[in-house]
This record gives C-alpha cells, sequence and structure tokens, in this order.
C-alpha cells in the first residue's frame, strides 16, 4: 500500500468535517466537526512527516493539538453562555448578523 | 533717469493708498494729496522727457527692471519698466490731462461727502494707466489693463445709491471682461509660441511664428482693445459709463483708458503687421464703430451720452488708423493725444453747464447759454472747433491725416475706407454743431421749466447725491435754473485744455515732428492717396462745411422742440443706441438662457438620468443581493468554503498551466 | 517495526490495518455529521479519533498517538459529552434544514472541495516516502523534545501563554457573578401580582396520571391541557402526552368505580340534592 493513501482519507474525513460544519446546526455538533476537521489535518500532517522523514510535521501536529484544546476550552465557554441567554443551543438563532 | 520711472506710477500709488486707507481724518485735505501727487507724476514725467530729448533718436528707450514677480522654469514675469517714445507721449497725456481733471475735480466734486474716497480712485487710475503703459511685458500690462478696468468700475458707480450707476458699472465692467479673456488668450498664445510675453522678445521674434497664429494673437488682442476701447461689437458699455461723475467721463472714457485698445494695437505693431487679415479686420472694426458711434452722437438728447458716442466715433477713427499698418500707426497716436485734449476739453465744458444747470443733462431744456457762462463757451467751442476739423486746430491735421492714410490704403479698400471715414467727418460736424446749437445758442428753452434735478425734500442727501450741483442751488432746483460761470478751479482746467485743443496739431505736424518722434517705434511709411493729399484735405473741409450747414438748417434756424419729436425710424434707432442693448439682450442675454436652460434639461435628464440610474441600479442591485445577507452564520461560511474550493482550484490550474 | 516503517511500500499487515480502520473511520466521521442527537455524534467522533491515534502510531508518530487517546479521546470528548449534558436537548438537534438551499450549497461545496484535494494530492509529486527510522532512532519522545526545546522553543511558550489565556478567558465566560441580592420568596410573589400572569402557582404535573406521571400535562377547568405543566426538554422532544381527549369520560368511569365503591348511588345523589 502506498501511504500516500493516509494523505487521501485526511482529505476525505477533512471534507466531511467541514460539510458538517455547513449542515447542522446544534452549536454542539458543529464544533465537534471542527475537531475532526483538525484531526483531519494531524493525520495528514503525521503522514508528511514520515514522508519527509523528519519530525516537524509531528511537532505541527503537537501544536495544533494544543491549540484545539484551548479552543474547544473557549469555545464550549462560549455555547453555554450563549445557551444561558438565548436558551438554545442553535447557531441560526445567533443571527445578529442581519440588519 | 531710469530710476525715476518707477517712480511716475509709485506717486499716484501712494496717493491711492493714503487716500483709501487714511480715513475720514484725511477728509479735508485728501483732495490736494491726490492733486498734488498727480501732478508730481507729471513733473517726473516731463524731467523724463527733457531727458529723453537730449538722447539720439533711436536709443531714446529706457529700461528699468525692479523684481522678478514670477520666476517658474521657462516661465519668467519681470516687473520691469520700458519707457520709449510712445510710452512717453501716454505718460505726458495722461498725467497731464489727468492732473488738470485733478484740480477741475476739487471744484466739481466740492460738495460731495466722499471727495476724499473720489481722488483716492482716481489716483488709483492714474497708477494702473501708467502700470499700463509702461509695462515691459504684455502680463504686467495685463495687471495695469485690469487694474484700469477696476478703477473704471469704482468711478462709474461713484454715486453707487443710484440703481442706475450701479447697473452701469456692473455692466462696463462685464463688457470689459470679455476683452479682457481675448488679452488674456493672446498671452497664453504668445508664451506657448515664443516661450515669453516681454515686447522685445515677442515683437523681434514675429518672422520665426506662423501668420496664422500670428492671426490669431492679433484678432485676440483686437479683442481686447474692442471691449477697453468700447468698439463694435462690445461697445454697449460706454454710454452707460457716462453715469460717473463727469471728471471720470472727461479723463477715463474719453482721453485716456478708452485708448488703451489703440495703445495696445499699436504697441504689438509688429504682430498687426505680419498678419493683414488680423489687421483688415481691425481696419473693418474701426470703420464700422466710426460710423455707429456718429449716428448714436446724432440722436441722443443727453449731453454726456452725446459726447460719449463722439468719443466712440473718435477712437473709432484711431483703430482705423491703426488697422492700416505703419502708414498710420503715428497718426492713430497723434489723433489719439490731440482727442485726449478737446475731447477732455469738451467733457469738462459739459459738466461746467451741468455744474450750472442744477445737473440737467437734456440738450433740449438748455439753449442761448453762451452769455451767461461765457468762458465755458469759449474753451467749448474752441473743442468743437477743433474735433469737427477746422482747418488750423488740431483735430483738422489728425483726422484729415487719418483720411488721408484710409485712401492711401490703396485699392477698393482703401476707397471704402476712405468713403467711410469722410462721411464720418460729416456726421461728426453735423453732431457736434447739433450739440454747440443746442446747448449755447438759440431761444433760452429752460425759462420756466423746473429741471430734472430731483430736489429731495432733506438737504444732505441732496448733497450727496449731486455734489457740484445741487446743494449749491437747493432753492433754484424747485424751480427754473439760473445757469452761471463755474469758479476758477474749473475753468482754468478747461482753458489749458483748450489752448491744447488748438494748438497741440499745428504743432505735432510742423515739419512733422510727430512722426519723428514716434518712427523709432512704430516705423512709418508714408502713404499715397490715390487722389493726392490736397484734394483729400479739400473734401474733408467740404464734408465738414456741409454737416455744420445741414446741422444749422436743422437746429441753428428752426427753434429746437423741448420735447422730442417721434423721429424717423433711424433717428429713433440710433436713440437706443442702434439696438445695441436689444441686440445683446435678445442675442447674448436670452441666448445665454436657451443654452443654460438647455443645458440644465441636458442635466437633468441625460446626467442626472445616469447618475441617478446608476444609483437606482446600485440600489436595486443591493437590495437583491442583500437577501444573500440573511445573517446565518452557516450561510456565510458556505461562502467562505466555496472561496476557499475556487482558490484552491485556481491553484492547480495555474499549475497545471 | 521501525525497519519497516522506513520501506516505501508499507507491509501488508499495515494495508489490511488501514483499509479495515480507514472504513470505520469515515463511517465514524459520517455518523458524527449525521447522527440526530449529539451524543451519539461525540460517540462517534470519539470513535474516530481512536482510529487516527492507531494511525499516528502506525505511523511512527508514538508520542502522538498517545496524546491523542489521552488529550482528545480522553479530555475533550468528555468535555464535549459534559456540555451536551448541560445544554441538554434542543431544537437545534432536528436535522430539518432551515436555510433555503444550504444543504445543496454544502454539498456541492463539500464535493466540488474534496474532489480538488484528491486531485491535488494525485497530482503532486509524492513518489519519495524517506520513513522515519532514522529519525524516531533516538526514541520517538526524544526527538520530539529535542525538536521542541530547540528551534520550536518560542512556539512552544507561546503555546503555554494561550493556553493560560484560554483557561481564563473560559472562567470568564462561563462565571456569572451576582451583582444584585438574590430576590426573596416574598418579592417574586409580588413581582407576579405586579405582572399580572400566573397568579397562582404552576399546576403540577402527573394529575390524572395512568403512566409515567411526568409527560402527562396536567388539565386546565375547561378541560385543556396545560403544557406549563410539562418540562420543557420533554415539550421539545415531543412526548407530552395529552390527555384531555380521554379525560372527561375517564373521569366519568372513575367516579362511577367510586359510587360503586363506596355503595351509596341513591344517598349520594339524594345528599347532592338536598345540599
Amino acid at each position: 500500500m502506498n501511504p500516500v493513501n493516509y494523505l487521501y482519507l485526511a482529505a476525505l474525513l477533512f471534507t466531511i468535517g467541514a460539510t458538517g460544519v455547513l449542515i447542522r446546526r446544534n452549536a454542539i455538533v458543529v464544533f465537534m466537526c471542527v475537531e475532526l476537521m483538525l484531526n483531519a489535518c494531524n493525520l495528514a500532517l503525521v503522514a508528511f512527516s514520515r514522508m519527509h522523514g523528519n519530525l516537524d510535521g509531528q511537532i505541527i501536529a503537537f501544536f495544533t493539538m494544543v491549540v484545539a484544546a484551548a479552543e474547544v476550552v473557549v469555545g464550549l465557554a462560549i455555547i453555554v453562555s450563549l445557551f444561558r441567554s438565548r436558551h438554545s443551543a442553535s447557531v441560526d438563532d445567533a443571527s445578529l448578523m442581519k440588519l | 533717469m531710469e530710476n525715476l520711472i518707477a517712480l511716475l506710477i509709485a506717486a499716484p500709488l501712494l496717493g491711492a493708498a493714503v487716500l483709501l486707507c487714511g480715513g475720514r481724518r484725511l477728509d479735508a485735505v485728501g483732495h490736494w494729496i491726490g492733486t498734488v501727487l498727480a501732478a508730481a507724476s507729471f513733473v517726473v514725467g516731463v524731467v523724463l522727457f527733457a531727458d529723453m530729448l537730449g538722447k539720439d533718436p533711436e536709443n531714446r528707450a529706457m529700461h528699468q527692471f525692479l523684481f522678478s514677480w514670477i520666476p517658474v522654469g521657462g516661465f519668467q514675469a519681470d516687473v520691469a519698466f520700458q519707457l520709449d517714445q510712445l510710452s512717453m507721449t501716454f505718460v505726458l497725456l495722461i498725467t497731464g490731462v489727468g492732473s488738470l481733471i485733478h484740480v477741475y475735480s476739487i471744484g466739481y466734486m466740492e460738495h460731495d461727502e466722499r471727495r476724499r474716497r473720489f481722488f483716492g480712485y482716481l489716483n488709483l487710475f492714474l497708477a494702473a494707466m501708467l502700470l499700463l503703459v509702461l509695462a515691459d511685458n504684455y502680463l504686467l500690462l495685463y495687471v495695469g489693463w485690469e487694474g484700469v478696468g477696476l478703477a473704471s468700475y469704482l468711478l462709474i458707480g461713484f454715486w453707487q445709491h443710484k440703481p442706475s450707476a450701479a447697473t452701469a458699472a456692473k455692466k462696463a465692467f462685464l463688457v470689459n471682461r470679455v476683452g479682457d479673456v481675448g488679452l488674456s488668450i493672446a498671452i497664453m498664445l504668445m508664451f506657448t509660441t515664443f516661450g515669453t510675453f516681454a515686447f522685445g522678445p515677442v515683437l523681434e521674434a514675429t518672422g520665426e511664428a506662423t501668420e496664422g497664429k500670428l492671426t490669431a494673437i492679433g484678432l485676440m488682442l483686437l479683442l481686447a482693445a474692442c471691449g477697453k476701447s468700447a468698439q463694435v461689437p462690445l461697445q454697449s458699455w460706454l454710454g452707460d459709463a457716462m453715469e460717473g461723475p463727469t471728471p471720470v467721463s472727461a479723463l477715463i472714457h474719453a482721453a485716456t483708458m478708452v485708448t488703451a485698445g489703440v495703445y495696445l494695437i499699436v504697441r504689438s505693431a509688429d504682430i498687426f503687421n505680419a498678419a493683414p487679415d488680423a489687421q483688415l479686420v481691425t481696419t473693418v472694426v474701426g470703420a464700422v464703430t466710426l460710423l455707429f458711434g456718429a449716428i448714436v452722437g446724432c440722436a441722443k438728447d443727453d449731453i454726456k451720452k452725446a459726447l460719449a458716442g463722439s468719443t466712440m466715433s473718435q477712437i473709432g477713427y484711431m483703430v482705423l488708423a491703426a488697422g492700416l499698418g505703419p502708414i498710420g500707426y503715428v497718426f492713430a497716436i497723434m489723433h489719439l493725444v490731440t482727442h485726449g485734449f478737446f475731447k477732455a476739453g469738451l467733457f469738462l465744458g459739459a459738466g461746467s453747464v451741468m455744474h450750472g444747470m442744477n445737473d440737467e443733462v437734456d440738450m433740449r431744456k438748455y439753449g442761448g447759454l453762451r452769455t451767461y457762462m461765457p468762458i465755458t463757451f469759449i474753451t467749448f467751442g474752441l473743442g468743437y472747433l477743433a474735433i469737427i476739423g477746422f482747418p488750423g486746430l488740431s483735430g483738422f491735421f489728425s483726422k484729415d491725416k487719418i483720411i488721408e492714410a484710409a485712401f492711401a490704403k490703396g485699392g477698393t479698400e482703401g476707397w471704402i475706407l476712405g468713403g467711410v471715414a469722410l462721411l464720418g467727418a460729416a456726421i461728426t460736424a453735423f453732431y457736434m454743431t447739433r450739440v454747440m446749437l443746442m446747448t449755447f445758442f438759440g431761444e433760452e428753452r429752460w425759462r420756466n421749466q423746473p429741471t430734472a434735478s430731483p430736489a429731495e425734500p432733506d438737504v444732505e442727501p441732496a448733497a450727496e447725491h449731486h455734489g457740484a450741483a445741487a446743494s449749491d442751488h437747493v432753492a433754484a432746483a424747485t424751480g427754473e435754473p439760473h445757469p452761471h460761470e463755474s469758479p476758477r478751479v474749473m475753468t482754468i482746467p478747461m482753458i489749458v485744455l483748450a489752448v491744447g485743443s488748438v494748438f497741440a496739431g499745428g504743432f505735432f505736424s510742423i515739419g512733422d515732428r510727430f512722426i519723428h518722434w514716434l518712427e523709432p517705434v512704430t516705423g512709418h511709411a508714408h502713404g499715397h492717396p490715390p487722389i493726392g493729399a490736397a484734394a483729400v484735405t479739400a473734401s474733408t473741409v467740404a464734408v465738414m462745411v456741409l454737416g455744420v450747414g445741414l446741422a444749422w438748417l436743422q437746429y441753428g434756424r428752426r427753434p429746437v422742440p423741448v420735447v422730442a419729436p417721434r423721429g424717423s425710424l433711424l433717428t429713433r434707432a440710433a436713440r437706443r443706441d442702434l439696438y445695441q442693448d436689444d441686440f445683446n439682450h435678445v442675442v447674448l442675454v436670452r441666448g445665454g438662457e436657451h443654452l443654460t436652460r438647455s443645458l440644465v434639461y441636458v442635466d437633468h435628464t441625460l446626467v442626472d438620468g445616469v447618475v441617478n440610474g446608476t444609483a437606482a441600479g446600485m440600489g436595486g442591485l443591493s437590495g437583491r443581493l442583500r437577501r444573500i445577507q440573511n445573517g446565518y452564520a452557516r450561510s456565510y461560511a458556505v461562502s467562505m468554503f466555496g472561496g476557499a474550493a475556487i482558490l484552491i482550484a485556481a491553484t492547480l490550474l495555474m499549475r497545471a498551466v | 517495526m521501525t525497519h519497516q516503517l522506513a520501506a516505501y511500500t508499507t507491509s501488508t499487515g499495515e494495508a489490511f490495518q488501514f483499509w479495515v480502520l480507514g472504513t470505520v473511520a469515515v463511517i465514524g466521521a459520517l455518523c458524527t455529521v449525521f447522527m440526530k442527537k449529539a451524543v451519539h455524534s461525540a460517540l462517534c467522533l470519539a470513535g474516530t479519533m481512536i482510529v487516527l491515534a492507531v494511525f499516528y502510531l502506525a505511523n511512527g508518530a508514538y508520542f502522538l498517538g498517545v496524546v491523542q487517546i489521552v488529550v482528545y479521546t480522553g479530555a475533550i470528548m468528555m468535555l464535549f459529552l459534559f456540555v451536551v449534558m448541560l445544554v441538554g436537548v434542543t431544537a437545534a438537534d432536528s436535522l430539518k434544514e432551515t436555510i433555503k438551499g444550504q444543504r445543496w450549497l454544502a454539498l456541492l461545496c463539500g464535493l466540488g472541495f474534496g474532489i480538488l484535494l484528491v486531485a491535488g494530492i494525485g497530482n503532486a509529486a509524492l513518489t519519495e516516502f524517506n520513513g522515519l527510522g532514522q529519525a524516531n532512532s533516538g526514541g520517538n519522545v526524544e526527538g520530539l523534545a529535542a525538536l521542541i526545546f530547540t528551534d520550536y522553543v518560542f512556539a512552544f511558550e507561546l503555546t503555554g501563554a494561550l493556553l493560560i489565556t484560554a483557561a481564563v478567558g473560559a472562567m470568564v465566560l462561563t462565571h456569572r457573578e451576582r451583582t444584585e441580592r438574590a430576590k426573596t420568596q416574598r418579592e417574586l410573589a409580588e413581582q407576579r401580582v405586579r405582572e399580572g400572569k400566573h397568579l397562582p402557582p404552576l399546576p403540577a404535573p402527573g394529575v390524572y396520571a395512568r403512566h409515567n406521571a411526568v409527560d402527562i400535562a396536567g388539565l386546565l377547568p375547561d378541560g385543556t391541557p396545560s403544557e406549563l405543566t410539562v418540562s420543557k426538554t420533554l415539550r421539545d422532544r415531543g412526548q407530552v402526552r395529552d390527555v384531555s381527549a380521554e379525560a372527561l369520560s375517564d373521569l366519568k368511569a372513575l367516579e362511577q368505580r367510586a359510587e360503586d365503591r363506596l355503595e351509596r348511588t341513591n344517598s349520594g345523589k339524594s345528599g347532592e340534592a338536598s345540599k
């Protein structure tokens, strides 16, 4: 098997995650889809690391994880406060961007 | 000696500054300051003249460089003066006549509250006019040109409380602007053609330019001259300019400023010499104006307006002569000088008559005044003889030479121009005799005639109104006038000018003095009329006698009706200035209105249509595009995602290519 | 195993593992997107992540594989589950699309994007696989540590700052400081009177209950059910049972039975009449 297949898998997961972000209304599920996209990227980075024979890719993936952890903390906090004020976790309910 | 040139201008300029900025504390001495500074300028002029006479005729021109005004790359505008024989002639005329009129104004404006301001304006005019004739480049000349326009505006509208005066001032200013545009275009053309606008380099380089360009410059200069010198088609302002005080009419609108156009043409002689078409147009303009002014002068009952028509006609002679080229330049200037004397004298005489007649200007309410104001009668009479070209007086010499030169032009043109000039001489004799007869001879039509002078109940405004005469004769104003001679401060300038009108022409002509004096500047060619000089002179005298005789038949033998008869079609046309204002109104004002209205229409429909249409289209488009902005974060995310996809596609495409 | 990773192609074992686990990962991802309930989505995502952890290990990223399981699957996904529990069930769980055309656009974009990505990877000249044998020779964790504390030390420090900021931010966002005194029961009652709504206490659920009292709405005096008597979650789920139709007949039957039991049919009626 050619290790390039890992990259195809990563692309597929990324696309599924992105589509999920667009389709789902529940902010928590949207957020999970974002995590899925991040993980797909990590997979690609790890595959690249193997391809190039050095550890830089893994380092980047490691940083991605750290940032994702921070993001999850803040994002979930936002969802909780949003739910508190609007009694809804739907992203469509927060449609104040419309004039 | 050269450094004195700036002093010529500085003296009246200082006077203007002091008088206009000095305030009321100078009211008591203001007129003396103005007069003394004008006279000082004249003295400086005389000194320079004496110096000039001592030099070789070819090297008489003097230059003075004051400072560099606008030095920008190739554009060099200097404040520098040039005093040659032509400028010298003007300097002496301007300062001499100007000083005399200052003296006259002391008496004439005695009771005007704003006399100090009047003298300030007069000094301002002198400074601007001297700047005009002393400048050594066209740009500085333009400064003077605008300066005299400003002074003219201020002085015509001096009695600004009269709506007619204010309107006349505005009219003069606006019509002059048309001519000024011509001058500015001419200067721009000169700069693009020659790279400079100083007299010396431009006039020397005329050989290098194409005739077309020179013709364009010449025609633009002619337009400027038409505006300033009240030539057809920009003549309409001069008649109304008589709303100003009479000394102003004498100085600015008879002797000096209106001749600036002639100066401009003669100064630019080399350009006109190289552009025969422009010269032809100049002669045509001169000939048409000559007849136009003369005809208008025949019909006017207002003594000042009759004289204004005469001025227009006489300047027409000068422009005609200037258009004839080297055979006419000298005579144009000579007629300008003699005209300066006798026309200023005539206007001052008219002012004196008005002074004695409670500011009445209608000649039909004069009559038989010769015994009441003898000095005015004699001086006015001498001016009259001079202007109709009575043999031996100055007008005879100068006008006769112009008629000769017109015939000497040669060919059909020569005959036509000469004929027109002769006809003009006859009409001149007619209308001037008419003025003379109606004013000083005949029955005393002013008896039992309350004059037109308004007798306001309160004395103060009346004094302000009519400066000289009104408050003197408040009592008389209510009834018939009491004609009387003017004070000596007014008669002396008239006498001096009368002496000039009598002897100037002869003095200039004996031994061709004036020709030799100006020849180094303007050049001179002796013209040979096809019928011989003597025959021309004889016919000139003959038509003059004819004109006088006709006038005597109509106004001397028969009594003059106090109320003007309806008159013939031509008379009625001439009374309305040959419909010039109606023409302007119909063609220019109405035309302008129609033009602006159609432009407004185009603006409303086309321009506004495009603008509003674009705005409405944008609004509609935005209204539709706004639907995309539904406020849902997921919609925006789709756009971003689609954009990212397009970016990847573009990247791949670029790599594939 | 390290030597095998250095090879250009992978072993059959890894290939088998890839195809099996890759299918599981994709199914997990799809379930994450399309599961109706957030809890199911979270569980599917956790499964996908565990598969990804295995792939990390297969690719020689041992440290990351462990971190993936411990941090992601262990911590982050549990955080998600907590929040799901906190938020509860909302109308957002519905898969019904409300924005016109959004689903089609999303699918179209996703499809196009995926095809483009795959095409890009296919076009790229990815023929050379060096393997991590050399890099991991001193141990994967030691190698990563050497890089993190040399080349990436600044980034590492920055992530520390980022994590602290995130922690503080989360606290600020979720923490509600009470800025006013809590209202007493009396004040609340007065407020209710002032507002004029629901003067009496809210009706209790479970009146006339037959099965599960909580999901049956209480009846108002006119026999209609009151929404207020059931919990919001049940209402959102549509699990409220309406008894208004059967209520009256049931009532009659109940009363009849009670009368029978007490055997006072006649006396009861006369008693009522006497009242």
